[in-house]
């Protein structure tokens, strides 16, 4: 039961995303070989129109409907209509309809995901609007612009990014008489945090700290401060002995008795363990905010960056808004792209507070929105971010990961073992890509 | 409708049985429907035909062919011949899932006899809220199916659920019920088996107000017990609602997947060793993108419910009583 969160990602992506192509759009967007159309022309203040707009939170809804409203002052006869699909079921939905070509005419896309909708011609690209000056790549982090472009070619703007860090509760740190950790630690000291914590807390039956059941949230973070790769190239990053550092960390974890086991980890999740007050640290995403604002707790939540291993690192993803190659509408589709890319929707994303929007100066809204927990560390940790690791068929070897590497962190077989058994697995999914 | 004598009658026109056809030079063979009914009978089930054969047999003709081919994530395919049921009967994962299915659905059929049981308990004469405990039974099986996984995903908790609660007081540790491979299988069969019985319960309840009360009557005469008239007169008047129960909870023990797949979760790490058919197809075909595959999964669900069926229909012989 993973929990349904803006940017909870499964499925593949782009590897050349990954290779970190420091491209700005405007330099490729004049060479236009790759099949690219990008035909974009800004539509008359009086196209009428009626499209669909497709995403996977309702919590974000508020938020996008003032931007529509805000949509509509400009084009008041192009109707926006919002689909909202739970994300348990979007990606699925999604495929049925690109399949038969009836694809929302702006919808969200993730990373994981962008490389198999591309290279099907599903998406249009964002060249036109970028020749023309409505959407310019340099107002949103670079990583993110990096994961949209495939082969030189821009399928998406970004929309909003997040990044990982430790949520914790300074009540249950203050039960157990330790000390709230202040700026960078070493993974010793956070080993030492939590079966302290854990130690101190169980007779209420509360943890220290919880083990790693996700990669975007817990051990691809740990992979890369090891100085390790899940995806290197077009072959597994995890048989190496950096990588096997970073699971190790969290079988350490588990056997110190600083977090719960596996099996209890499956029942009860890791985000459930913490909002219902049992659990001292959470690593996780910035999205998770919304799930704590309004909690019991809510004054005691602090945020912790994530301890630092050989270096300092942590995964950053962001949500990017796509046209459809297919729609019927779309002038209208890539005005409310534009739009939406735009600072003045930008912000109004961000003063809602659910997300941290993506746009250059527009994020200060989301640290204010819980003045006490410290949500900066989210924003600083944009410096030392690496994108989410992706594939073409990331959901293939995401599979495997899953079934593979709780063995290792219950101890049951040594890391190296799984570590090798995955990377065999692991290779021969991106084989067949 | 003045010179309608040499063309075919229209749609529901009724047939004169006259010489409307003959126009062929081919020895007219006795026709086989004589009635006069022509065309109305098809104007009527039509609709259900034409729906029956755009939404199942179609699909399955689809499959089949889906099944030859390699079949990208959105659409467009080339034909693969044998490839795809090749590499799945080499597939171990096949074979886990088929064994899950056949412990899931052996699990579920336990049910049978259960409800064989209660409906009969319901049925007993004199009973006050009848109707209530019917009701009651029902619920389950009318219930959303995620529903239900979201309750018995907390009753079978390792740490907080009842079901361990209750083991504990007699000093029985119970296992972390959906974390632990065997005992995943058997957590989703317990709550496969309850929802079902409602269903089971319904028609076995109606095979019993089919049983003419002189037998009872005539078996009390002769000084049976409540228990011998059960025996010797309720059960094998039964077996032909008991014979159709079993049939469907085959098939529907074949197809688990909801149950599975809500009560697991998408990110359980004993998924794979607790997977069913279905959901085997579905993490290849929705999950992993391999449509071609998926369907030659699914045509070797459809072979196996085949089989199932066909051997219960041989074996009724020998036990359903018909008059």
């Amino acid at each position: 039961m993973s929990p349904s969160s803006p940017s909870r990602l499964r499925r593949t992506a782009p590897p050349a995303a990954l290779a970190g192509l420091s491209l700005v759009l405007g330099a490729c967007a004049s060479d236009q070989g790759d099949g690219a159309s990008g035909a974009y022309e800004a539509p008359d203040a009086d196209l009428s129109a009626s499209i669909t707009y497709g995403v996977w939170d309702q919590n974000q809804v508020p938020a996008i409907q003032e931007n529509i409203a805000a949509f509509n002052e400009l084009y008041p006869d192009i109707e926006v209509t919002v689909n909202v699909t739970p994300f348990s079921e979007y990606w699925t939905k999604l495929q049925t309809q690109a399949s038969s070509d009836t694809l929302p005419d702006v919808f969200w896309m993730n990373g994981p995901n962008v490389g198999l909708y591309a290279s099907n011609d599903k998406i249009e690209p964002i060249t036109g609007a970028v020749e023309a000056g409505d959407i310019d790549p340099a107002d949103y982090p670079e990583s993110l612009v990096d994961l949209y472009t495939i082969d030189e070619v821009s399928y998406g703007v970004p929309k909003d990014f997040d990044t990982i860090g430790i949520w914790a509760n300074a009540g249950l740190f203050e039960e157990a008489g330790v000390a709230l950790p202040e700026g960078d630690w070493t993974w010793d000291e956070f080993q030492e945090t939590a079966a302290e914590l854990s130690e101190a807390l169980a007779d209420q039956g509360a943890y220290g700290a919880a083990g790693g059941m996700d990669g975007q949230t817990t051990y691809y973070n740990t992979v890369f401060q090891a100085g390790g790769t899940v995806v290197d190239g077009d072959v597994s990053g995890y048989a190496t002995p950096e990588s096997e550092a970073g699971i190790q960390f969290w079988t350490d974890l588990i056997a110190s008795g600083g977090s719960p086991s596996i099996s209890q980890l499956t029942d009860t999740t890791a985000d459930q363990w913490f909002t219902s007050g049992k659990l001292a640290m959470y690593w996780g995403g910035s999205w998770f905010r919304s799930a704590l604002v309004d909690s019991a707790f809510a004054d005691d939540i602090r945020v912790l960056p994530l301890p630092v291993g050989e270096e300092q690192a942590t995964v950053i993803h962001g949500v990017a808004n796509a046209v459809s190659a297919s729609s019927g509408e779309k002038q209208a589709a890539q005005a409310l792209q534009a739009f939406l890319a735009g600072e003045e929707a930008q912000r109004q994303q961000g003063d809602a507070g659910a997300i941290i929007p993506a746009f250059d100066g527009t994020q200060d809204a989301f640290a204010a929105s819980m003045p006490a927990a410290g949500l900066e560390t989210f924003l600083d940790a944009v410096e030392y971010a690496q994108p989410l690791p992706v594939s073409l068929n990331s959901a293939a070897w995401n599979a495997a990961e899953t079934e593979l590497l709780p063995q290792a962190f219950s101890g049951e077989r040594p890391v190296a073992d799984v570590a090798e058994d995955l990377a065999t697995r692991m290779d021969a999914a991106l084989a067949e890509e | 409708m003045t010179t309608v004598s040499d063309r075919p009658a229209p749609p529901g026109a009724p047939s004169r049985g006259g010489p409307v056809p003959a126009a062929s030079g081919a020895p007219r063979r006795p026709r086989r429907r004589t009635s006069p009914d022509g065309l109305w009978p098809w104007l009527f089930v039509g609709p259900l035909v034409a729906g029956i054969g755009v939404f199942y047999l179609w699909p399955i003709v689809q499959t089949a062919w889906y099944s030859l081919t390699e079949t990208g994530p959105f659409g467009g395919s080339a034909f693969a011949g044998l490839a795809n049921y090749v590499e799945m009967f080499q597939d171990p994962e096949l074979y886990v899932s088929l064994g899950n299915t056949l412990l899931y659905t052996a699990i579920v059929l336990i049910g049978i006899p259960i409800a064989v049981g209660l409906a009969s308990l319901l049925n007993l004469p004199g009973l006050r809220l009848a109707a209530f405990y019917r009701v009651l039974f029902f619920l389950p099986y009318v219930a959303m199916p995620t529903a239900i996984a979201m309750v018995w995903r907390v009753i079978f908790n390792g740490d907080f659920g009842l079901v361990n609660h209750a083991l504990a007081l007699f000093g029985v540790d119970g296992p972390y019920w959906i974390s632990t491979p065997g005992a995943a299988t058997v957590a989703v069969a317990i709550v496969g088996l309850w929802s079902s019985l409602g269903f089971s319960m319904i028609v076995l309840a109606a095979g019993l107000k089919n049983i003419p009360p002189e037998l009872y009557e005539a078996a009390e005469l002769d000084g049976a017990s409540r228990w011998r008239q059960f025996r010797s007169v309720t059960v094998p008047l039964l077996t032909p609602s008991v014979f159709f129960v079993t049939i469907v909870t085959v098939i529907a023990g074949f197809q688990l997947f909801d149950l599975l797949y809500a009560i697991l979760g998408s990110s359980n790490p004993v998924l794979t060793r607790s997977m069913s058919l279905v959901y085997f197809f579905y993490r290849e075909g929705f999950v992993n993108n391999d449509r071609g595959y998926a369907a030659a999964i699914a045509m070797f669900v459809f072979l196996v419910i085949g089989i199932a069926t066909a051997i219960q229909f041989r074996l009724q012989k020998r036990w359903v009583q018909s008059d």
